[in-house]
């Protein structure tokens, strides 16, 4: 077991205080600043290159802040084993020679002290985290194998074996068909039951503003952080996506966003 | 029966074949684990370049032993490890590509070695011996120290074994998990590096590559999890060796090469009858 930080209860799971990242002088993130309640749902929602994957990295630890302050119960995230970053898809080498249950086992080894191996208490987990993402059935199958929902879920499940209580998903519903897609979303809600932390990058408007309770509009900076029916108005929407916002019918909420934006480069790491 | 049973025991009669063996085996074995490792990561011109940029040290530790060949293997193991590091360290601040870097530094390092061992008159024979390494040439007490270094690797490879699993396969999970991953990282370069002089009286400096990446590569296509994938690698490159030797003794052919073709050899057999077996596959789904 690598050393880890203590939880102070009485703080906040996630405290985030003028955040400021950048890279080469230009700022991925500017002055962001927000705070997150244990077990809340929160969709992240803005256009390509608004940060979100660098916010995500910066709050799991794995990348370094320009300025500002993150913390996890109470402390740097760089000591915390309670964080799960779950990858975007096509980030992952698929052709890996490990099967599901290799890839949840390794949420355990956190866990294990250095030289040892995993105990029938891991395994047991590792079959309780499967069994939670309803894929018993699939432990055994090699990685290539899988549907991209059962990818998605797979590392949901490596995230409930390392005990995540703050899970960061990076896009997890793009590229998803519906049934999957509603399958994930009700994963979400299973996740909230259990208090964990559920943060998630999502393009789709829509969907955040119906399946989370709070929505975090970022274009770099910080535009609205609160419910829905108080985010997605149309001027904090014109204010994140610039014009690159075709409004077609703000009265019944209809709106058609391009967030292909910006320069097309992507963020570090 | 007994012809061929004389075919496979008469070069065994000479002690240079069976260290040979014994020494073709263990570094097969060695190179496989560690090259499992390389293949994954996708380092196989780090390991190529690693392994020529390690000349100019043997090449100094021949002029300074006045042409004797033992104390080659230290001389070797320490500029294989400082290189390795090295280029572990430039690689993360440097301007350029990883890959352009690799090739800037080792390519000289290669050139520093000829340039050395050019200086000495029976030139071409002894570079040729560090190029293509002469397994038949093997002493008692090269085999002591290929034995006890393939087994410090292939420990410490078991020792770190959900380390680097979890480093290999996602590197921001290794460190949302408060792995040392800096330390592990350089670690498997080490292991690497050590391979690689291991390897060097065997195989040489030229056809090394084909040492970490072939049986890995060729495991890779026939297994699906990664402990299968060492040991099967592992008994290919065994197997490998062994053939490879015997050819070798009987065509008469250098040794390095015969077994390093053998290896292709196996490679080509496990791809072509995975294609195959894929396709058919393919035409039976197509059926139904």
């Amino acid at each position: 077991m690598y050393p880890h930080a203590n939880h102070k209860e009485d703080q906040p799971i996630l405290d985030i205080q003028k955040l400021s990242v950048r890279y080469d002088g230009r700022y991925a993130l500017d002055g962001i600043t927000f705070h997150l309640h244990p077990g809340e749902l929160v969709a992240v929602v803005g256009p390509n290159g608004a940060g979100k994957s660098t916010l995500f990295k910066v709050i799991a630890g794995v990348l370094p802040l320009t300025s500002g302050q993150v913390s996890v119960f109470g402390s740097g995230p760089q000591a915390h084993i309670c964080i799960a970053y779950i990858p975007q898809r096509n980030q992952v080498d698929w052709h890996f020679p490990v099967t599901v249950a290799d890839v949840v086992m390794m949420g355990r080894s956190a866990k294990l002290r250095p030289f040892s191996w995993p105990s029938k208490r891991d395994w047991e987990l590792v079959r309780e985290a499967l069994a939670t993402v309803e894929m018993s059935d699939l432990a055994g199958r090699q990685i290539s194998q899988l549907s991209g929902g059962q990818q998605q879920r797979m590392f949901i499940a490596r995230a409930l074996a390392q005990e995540a209580e703050l899970m960061l998903m990076d896009e997890p519903l793009s590229g998803l068909d519906n049934p999957a897609q509603e399958s994930l979303l009700s994963l979400l809600g299973k996740l909230q039951q259990k208090k964990v932390t559920v943060i998630v990058a999502t393009h789709d408007l829509e969907q955040a503003a119906r399946y989370f309770d709070r929505i975090l509009l970022l274009n770099r900076r910080l535009v609205g952080f609160g419910p829905a029916s108080q985010v997605l108005q149309p001027e904090k929407l014109l204010l994140a996506y610039g014009g690159r916002i075709q409004r077609l019918n703000t009265e019944s909420g209809l709106l058609a966003l391009d967030d292909n934006c910006c320069d097309g480069r992507d963020e570090p790491l | 029966m007994n012809i061929l049973l004389d075919w496979l025991v008469e070069p065994l009669s000479y002690a240079f074949m069976q260290r040979g063996l014994i020494a073709a085996v263990l570094v097969g074995i060695v190179c496989a684990v560690v090259g499992t490792y390389v293949v994954l990561r996708g380092m196989a011109f780090f390991g190529d370049a690693l392994a020529h940029a390690i000349l100019p040290g043997v090449a100094l530790g021949y002029l300074v032993n006045e042409g004797a060949r033992e104390p080659l293997f230290w001389w070797a193991l320490g500029t294989s490890i400082v290189s390795a590091l090295g280029i572990g360290a430039i690689s993360k601040k440097a301007q350029i590509k990883e890959d352009t870097a690799i090739g800037i530094i080792f390519a000289g390092m290669f050139a520093l070695g000829i340039a050395l061992i050019s200086t000495v008159r029976s030139y071409a024979v002894d570079l040729s011996h560090f190029l293509f390494g002469d397994v038949l040439a093997v002493s008692a007490q090269n085999l002591w120290i290929t034995a006890i270094f393939s087994g410090l690797v292939i420990f410490t490879i078991f020792a770190f074994y959900k380390e680097f699993l979890t480093l290999s396969f996602d590197p921001v999970l290794a460190t949302t998990l408060r792995m040392p991953v800096g330390l592990l990282n350089n670690l498997l370069l080490v292991l690497i590096a050590v391979t690689i002089a291991v390897s060097l009286q065997t195989v040489g400096v030229a056809l090394m590559v084909a040492m970490l990446v072939t049986p890995a590569a060729t495991a890779y296509l026939l297994t699906r999890r990664l402990p299968y994938m060492m040991a099967l690698a592992a008994a290919l490159a065994s197997l490998a060796g062994v053939i490879g030797l015997y050819l070798s003794y009987y065509l008469s052919i250098a040794s390095g090469a015969a077994i390093v073709l053998t290896s292709t050899a196996i490679f080509v057999l496990a791809w072509a009858g995975r294609t195959l077996i894929q396709t058919y596959q393919q035409r039976s789904l197509a059926a139904t």
